[in-house]
């Protein structure tokens, strides 16, 4: 894994929308290499005989019949957003000016 | 110098990919049982599960898995034993999850291929379209921009959301790169589209409705030197709604590159929008890379391990390939071109087919389904099909063939079933419109349009017969156009001793 710079903490903070100044990318980087850092201690304790794991247990194939269950009403839909309008859910701008 | 298409496929090989996303006709989304109907009020068809509530838990839809199997093995695919779900991690609030939950690695179908044939200067030639993988996903929700000079999302001073779409079942079918088309790069994209809708409607797994969004495709056009060997940036054109656009999206895209090219420019790797008034394409957002999606498997879903044996019973549900059909069709039915081409796209093959199978004339059938029936389907701005059923059809070809109506008889009794007023046997008995093919009441006819006209019936006994049309009007006329005039003609002829 390469180490982590500051350029992509800086990638990553533009597209999550997070402000960040200077020092604060020069510090979530050096943290972020530690944080790694013991990802990597925990893969050197894996060895090749262990599946990865994506599920606690090993099912598959649990599917449900194509039935249609009601859904909720709008309003109940819309009763946890933090703005809405003509019924919709409502987001701020998503893009700036091109 | 600008080069046009010509100039530019002479100087530049293209080359293509194409990304098509199918929306399944289940009746509930992939993962939850919400209702998957179109135009339903906003944020109506949703629940926890679709709406990435905390705690919700997702359960994939058993007849979505059979669809995605059905369509890899419509495709010619591999079917993988062992798939898996992924999180697609990206940030844009059409998915309330802030995840997109596709495949990723793990597919459920790969490696399959289809031919399609299209028209060259060599005359037809088959071009084989191959499919690196088919997976399943779920479509987003809709947006709609606000403020803003343009209605779009660049400028709009805050969006709206409509999750009802969010959630319902996606197949997403990407082929390798095409590569050796030519200057028939539009034309391959336009049948590969054409041939995989026409299989995905045979299927019944999805309405194929591009202008509904049913039925989307993407683009991907690269350019490079002709003879260079190599491969150009390509560009992904997006918001291509019918086939006619595919073709237009693609050359039009072989034009901008090509003019790029030739003025030194490099070609940027971005997604484009196709504009279907002037056939060009805009810029939209610049391409994510795809390590920013950040895919890891989906905790919440269990591997799918499809077993032979269910796999082996799809395949046997698989149809016949529409072309393959389409050209028996055509062969057993000594059917022009012409006509084949407007019954394809009328989509009356299937009904003509069954008026056939149900012992009407190949070319009778087609005749009433493209002309009269078509035409009052036209008035009512309805599907021919939802007007008459193939029985009736049949069942009124059988009684012209076999003298009992005449084609204007005929018109009346169809006008008569699509009214309402019963099958087609019984229109023909509560109008009475059977042919009056027996002769003494024909004869009575007969003899009273003579008693009417006693100058006309003079001459044709003089031998002027062209003179026996206004008699034969007459007794048609007389009849309400229920006697066959050949017969109304032989036996008027007769009785004036012309016979």
């Amino acid at each position: 894994m390469a180490a982590i710079s500051r350029d992509d903490v800086a990638h990553l903070a533009k597209l999550a929308r997070v402000e960040m100044t200077p020092d604060e990318l020069d510090h979530m980087a050096t943290e972020l290499e530690d944080i790694l850092g013991a990802v990597k201690r925990v893969q050197e304790v894996a060895t090749a005989e262990i599946a990865p794991t994506s599920h606690p247990l090993a099912m598959t194939n649990i599917f449900r019949e194509d039935v249609v269950r009601p859904s909720l009403t709008n309003e109940e839909a819309l009763s946890g957003a933090p703005a809405k309008a003509e019924d919709r859910f409502k987001v701020p701008q998503i893009l700036g000016e091109e | 110098m600008t080069l046009d298409y010509a100039g530019a496929t002479t100087k530049y090989e293209p080359t293509l990919g194409l990304e098509v996303h199918v929306e399944l006709n289940t009746k509930s989304k992939m993962f939850c049982g919400c209702a998957t109907e179109f135009g339903a009020e906003p944020n109506t068809q949703t629940c926890p599960v679709c709406l990435g509530l905390p705690g919700a838990l997702p359960v994939v839809n058993a007849k979505a898995i059979e669809s995605s199997i059905l369509i890899g093995l419509a495709l010619n695919c591999s079917i993988a034993p062992y798939s898996r779900f992924a999180r697609k991690n990206y940030f844009y609030p059409d998915m309330p999850k802030n995840f997109q939950t596709s495949q990723f690695d793990e597919p459920i179908c790969v490696n399959g291929y289809l031919d399609v044939e299209i028209q060259t200067d060599e005359g037809q030639k088959v071009f084989r379209v191959e499919i690196e993988r088919v997976h399943m996903e779920e479509d987003t929700g809709k947006s709609l921009h606000v403020g803003g000079a343009t209605g779009r999302i660049h400028g709009a001073e805050y969006s709206l959301l409509d999750y009802n779409r969010a959630g319902i079942p996606l197949v997403e079918i990407v082929t390798r790169i095409v590569p050796g088309t030519g200057k028939y790069a539009p034309q391959v994209a336009r049948a590969y589209v054409t041939e995989l809708r026409d299989i995905l409607r045979s299927l019944g797994v999805s309405d194929v409705k591009m202008e509904q969004g049913s039925l989307r495709c993407d683009a991907n056009v690269s350019l490079a030197p002709i003879g260079s060997g190599k491969l150009g940036t390509r560009s992904e054109t997006k918001n291509v709604n019918s086939l006619r656009s595919v073709e237009r999206a693609v050359s039009g895209e072989i034009e901008r590159q090509a003019n790029r090219l030739e003025a030194g420019e490099r070609i940027i790797q971005e997604t484009r929008h196709f504009l279907e008034e002037s056939g060009q394409t805009r810029p939209g957002r610049s391409k994510e890379q795809a390590e920013d999606y950040r895919y890891f498997p989906e905790p919440d879903l269990v591997p799918v391990t499809p077993d032979a044996k269910w796999i082996e019973e799809l395949g046997t549900r698989i149809p016949e390939k529409p072309s393959v059909r389409r050209k028996r069709l055509q062969t057993q039915w000594n059917c022009p071109d012409k006509e084949m081409e407007s019954l394809v796209n009328a989509e009356l093959l299937d009904v003509v087919e069954e008026t056939i199978k149900l012992g009407a004339e190949p070319t009778r059938a087609r005749t009433w389904w493209l002309g009269e029936i078509s035409r009052l389907a036209n008035e009512k701005e309805v599907a021919p099909t939802s007007l008459i059923t193939s029985k009736d059809v049949a069942e009124i070809i059988a009684l012209i063939v076999g003298g009992d109506l005449t084609d204007k008889l005929a018109r009346q009794v169809v006008e008569g079933v699509i009214s309402g007023e019963g099958s087609a046997s019984s229109v023909i008995e509560k109008r009475g419109l059977k042919v009056v093919s027996d002769d003494s009441a024909l004869m009575t006819a007969i003899e009273a349009a003579i008693a009417a006209q006693p100058d006309t019936a003079e001459r044709i006994r003089g031998g002027n017969i062209p003179a026996a049309g206004a008699l034969i009007g007459a007794v048609m006329k007389a009849t309400g156009g229920a006697a066959d005039a050949a017969k109304v003609r032989e036996l008027l002829l007769k009785h004036l001793g012309r016979g």
